[in-house]
């Protein structure tokens, strides 16, 4: 059951600090290896029947009162990225535990994060509920602040944990308002249902609002232009977590969403010119920054914004057949983009995957990922230099590697731009092609600097903090698996565009299924003839290797950008004025005095409660079906009075609490009249035990002084007082005659058929609103440990100096 | 505390079994009659309240040595757990259910999965007011 495997991994994360605790001879990796292949297995055998065109659907309820249910919905798309994230999880995790030390490394925590981060993304791509889809989604995000702040003790840890986890959960946001729309607009969480029902609604006035707000979270999520500044921060994690998360999964979170969404919102110029100009920014400024870094993992995580780019650009291109009516020849040639986006997705996890691994090596044997110190490793890590030469040609899009096909399909789609004549494309449409393949010569000259300067060239080994070597076998054999899949899909492509990639595009396109050449249009071939895509290739290499070449005479261009104008600058700054100005803000209002909180609140309760009461005239005191006030009720209620009324003029303190003691047992007393016993039991004993509370708190206190006040201070206490006093009188008094909602007697006389209660207090606490109870009972325990953390963990009296009185 | 506490603590010792007891009467007749976790855990927390008024802190903490706090976490845990341990059978979170046993002397006795949602209501209730006052009274 799908929904099972989706929680499988949260469930065997609760085991593995047992494990790490009580086996610490094992690598706690080798237990948490088996989920994902289990998972992967599981899901290989879906894949001839969903490649038949079958979907799946399992329904657990959650809130179904709201709609709110756990759907697991498995297509061909998202399918892909469950083989993604099972397959490159069960192969970082291989890897992981040949790369982090069970002696050093705190790995119960480390597994818990990433089992956590793989049950969520599985959540994300299965979920049919755009709430439960928003949960999973939000769930990434902080697991992977988790992953990438693991080495906590790093400054540059922590900075890009809180960097990724701002901007990932702002756009996150930004998304549950779209979905919300969504939903307001189509009355329905299911994403299939609003598939179903779209077309109604495209003339809506919040359809753009919403898929704006949702192609954000995409963006913020894929790392694309101008949110991709989080990504390289993000190379703080550890490298199997890089590997992992930053190329292989969760930056595709954003693509799967937005290919989702696509049979929402495409055809729609709007979708059309975001996406697709977004993505081609991207790939432009990932590709442009990859050139000039000298940490090999910075490099490549441009080179992940870059290539997240050109998907993101393909399926806005792709988008574009939604324009026309499926059996229009013309469609099927732009819709062809999204089969490529989703080919490269695929391609692009193997290539990444292990060259992630790679720098992961290179860094584990040698100490350094600084390509200035690094050099000659060709001859000292032979293994590991292959990998990185088919890793990194994939990349550049060179044969026999499946980037090469990917890329020239890309080619092909940027082409087909400049023939579309709607969308006012005419004017721009020239700018695809040549974005696209300026790009693609940087994306080869970073791909070249990464092979070269790292294995060729003079080996330094005083610049090594280790002497390098080749690495142990383990480590070796992920990569290894994910190069050769690298050339694998080169030589049969079609075997995985057949089986994967075509169900993909039939779950993104589905009007598009069965129309005419619908079969024909998808044989990936290797030689497609000397025609414009090969011949940007043959520019690619040789612009490429000349820019390669003369790289010390252009490296110029990029002190053209003062340091100053970036974006990360922009970041850092308007984090900091924001620290500030709350600060400043804050610390206007929260003076440390409860007087001040007190007068707000109650200013606060008289403006709003005031101006709503006014605002719907609520206020209506009718008498008349009240029942009669008898003599021991008026006889309390005068003594409570006098009670209340003689606090303010209490001369100690002890006198104070003691009369506020009165009130609350005489409010006991009133619940006994009124039949009432379970208020009255808890109110006795709260009243007891809070009296308890004070006296002990009061005990530590400096003696009480009456605080003097200015006369118009306490005319104006006077005035809150007694205006307080009356809006609640009133209010109480008028809530019998403003019945907005069914009474709730009713439950009253059908809580023991319903709860098997006769006790109708605790069926409502235990059963009817136990929601509410749950969440109390969460809230108590946070109070009290909030209490506990605020006594014990404040400074000790050492530290705290002379501020200590009393005491 | 002070010396000479002898009458409180004596007269303690006796009353704490009391209210113990009426604080677990309280818990279990809260489904038919006045009482329920919260209550019931309230009055278990102020049995142990007076213990530690009447005796010191060390003194309790030898006689009873439970962490509060994580009798109160285990608690919020309970509670939630039965919410979700109804998930497990196919049914929305937090579905209570009840079935009969028919023991030896006592005669049919009612089970409803209620109680350990109230028991971690209880054990909550319990541990938080213990640990606000432990901390409160030993930061002198």
């Amino acid at each position: 059951m799908l929904n099972l495997a989706i929680v499988s991994p949260f469930i065997i994360a609760l085991i593995v600090p047992l494990l790490y605790k009580s086996l610490k001879r094992v690598h706690t990796g080798w237990f948490v290896l088996i989920v994902p292949i289990v998972l992967f297995l599981y899901l290989v055998q879906f894949i001839p029947s969903v490649a038949s065109g079958e979907v799946y659907i399992y329904e657990v309820p959650w809130i179904p009162s709201l709609g709110i249910n756990f759907t697991a919905y498995l297509d061909g798309l998202s399918l892909i990225l469950a083989l993604l994230i099972t397959g490159v999880g069960s192969l970082v995790i291989l890897y992981s535990i040949y790369y982090l030390s069970k002696e050093r490394e705190s790995l119960g925590h480390f597994y818990v994060y990433l089992l956590m981060f793989m049950g969520a993304m599985l959540g994300v791509v299965f979920s049919d509920n755009l709430m439960v889809l928003y949960l999973f989604w939000e769930l990434t995000s902080i697991s992977s602040f988790l992953l990438i702040a693991y080495w906590y003790h790093r400054r540059q840890s922590r900075y890009g944990a809180q960097k990724s986890m701002l901007i990932t959960v702002t756009g996150g946001i930004g998304m549950l308002a779209g979905f919300i729309m969504l939903s307001t607009m189509m009355d329905t969480f299911s994403i299939r249902e609003i598939i179903a029902n779209v077309a109604a609604y495209t003339d809506h006035t919040l359809f753009i609002p919403a898929m704006l707000l949702v192609l954000l979270g995409a963006f913020t999520k894929s790392a694309q232009f101008p949110f991709h500044i989080w990504l390289p921060d993000a190379m703080e994690a550890p490298t199997p977590v890089s590997a992992y998360l930053h190329s292989a999964t969760m930056v595709k979170a954003g693509i799967y969403l937005v290919a989702r969404f696509t049979p929402v919102f495409g055809g729609d110029a709007v979708w059309f010119w975001v996406v697709s100009l977004v993505g081609m920014i991207t790939l432009f400024w990932g590709s442009f920054n990859a050139v000039r870094q000298t940490d090999l993992k910075a490099l490549l995580a441009y080179s992940t914004i870059s290539q997240l780019g050109l998907i993101m650009s393909l399926l806005g291109i792709g988008s574009a057949a939604l324009y026309f009516d499926a059996a229009d020849t013309a469609s099927a040639m732009y819709s062809i983009a999204i089969f490529t986006a989703l080919f490269h997705l695929v391609n692009h996890s193997t290539f990444k995957g292990a060259l992630f691994m790679v720098v992961g090596i290179v860094d584990h044997e040698t100490g350094t990922r600084d390509i200035r110190k690094l050099g000659g490793l060709m001859a000292i890590m032979p293994v590991t230099f292959t990998l990185a030469v088919v890793g990194s040609f994939a990349m550049a899009g060179l044969p026999p590697f499946n980037g090469f096909l990917s890329k020239e399909m890309f080619f092909t789609a940027v082409l087909d731009v400049t023939q579309l004549s709607f969308f006012s494309i005419d004017t721009w449409g020239m700018l695809f092609p040549i974005v696209a393949w300026v790009a693609s010569v940087f994306t080869f000259v970073y791909s070249m600097i990464l092979v070269f300067k790292t294995f060729f060239g003079k080996h330094q080994p005083e610049k090594l903090e280790k002497t390098a070597h080749e690495a142990p076998i383990g480590m070796l054999i992920s990569p290894v698996i994910l190069a050769s899949l690298v050339i694998v899909f080169f030589f049969f492509p079609n075997l995985l565009g057949e089986y994967l990639i075509k169900p993909g595009y039939a779950a993104v396109m589905p009007t598009f299924v069965g129309v005419e050449g619908y079969d024909t249009q998808f044989n990936i071939s290797a030689w497609h003839g000397f025609n414009t895509e090969l011949l940007m290739t043959l520019g690619v290499v040789g612009f490429g290797v000349v820019l390669y070449q003369l790289w010390p005479k252009w490296e110029g261009v990029y002190a053209l950008f003062p340091r100053k104008w970036t974006l990360d600058n922009l970041y850092n700054r308007s984090l900091l004025t924001l620290e500030n100005q709350s600060t400043n803000f804050t610390n206007r209002y929260m003076t440390g005095n409860m007087y001040h909180y007190m007068v707000y609140i109650f200013i606060a309760i008289l403006v709003i409660v005031t101006g709503v009461v006014a605002y719907t005239g609520a206020i209506s005191i009718d008498s008349s079906n009240d029942a009669p006030i008898s003599i021991y009720e008026g006889f309390i209620a005068a003594v409570m009075a006098v009670t209340a009324l003689s606090i303010p003029f209490a001369k100690s303190r002890l006198t104070a609490i003691l009369l506020n003691g009165v009130l609350g047992y005489l409010l006991a007393l009133f619940f006994v009249f009124f039949r009432a016993p379970d208020l009255a039991l808890t109110q006795l004993v709260v009243e007891t035990v809070s009296a308890a509370l004070f006296l002990l708190c009061f005990y530590f206190l400096p003696e009480w002084e009456k605080e003097a006040r200015k006369p118009r201070i306490k005319v104006m206490n006077a005035v809150i007082a007694v205006s307080v006093g009356t809006l609640v009188t009133l209010l109480a008094l008028s809530v019998q005659n403003n019945r907005f909602f069914d009474s709730i007697s009713s439950f009253y006389e059908n809580a023991y058929e319903l709860a098997g209660a006769q006790n109708i207090v605790n069926a409502i606490l235990g059963d009817f609103r136990a929601f509410d109870t749950m969440l109390e009972v969460v809230v108590l325990l946070i109070a009290g440990l909030g209490v506990y953390v605020l006594i014990k963990l404040k400074p000790k009296k050492e530290e705290r100096g002379q501020d200590v009185e009393g005491e | 505390m002070k010396a000479n506490d002898v009458i409180l603590q004596t007269v303690s010792k006796i009353a704490v079994f009391i209210i113990l007891t009426y604080g677990v009467h309280l818990f279990l007749a809260g489904h038919y009659e006045p009482g329920g976790g919260f209550v019931g855990g309230l009055v278990l927390a102020s049995a142990f309240v007076l213990l530690l008024l009447s005796f010191d802190i060390d003194t309790v903490r030898k006689g009873m040595p439970i962490d509060f706090k994580l009798l109160a976490a285990v608690g919020a845990f309970l509670s939630v757990g039965t919410g979700l341990a109804a998930l497990a059978f196919g049914v929305p979170f937090l579905s209570q259910t009840e079935v009969s046993a028919t023991l030896p002397i006592l005669g049919e006795i009612p089970l409803a999965s209620v109680v350990l949602f109230e028991a971690g209501v209880a054990f909550a209730v319990i541990g938080t007011v213990v640990t606000i006052i432990i901390s409160i009274s030993e930061d002198v």
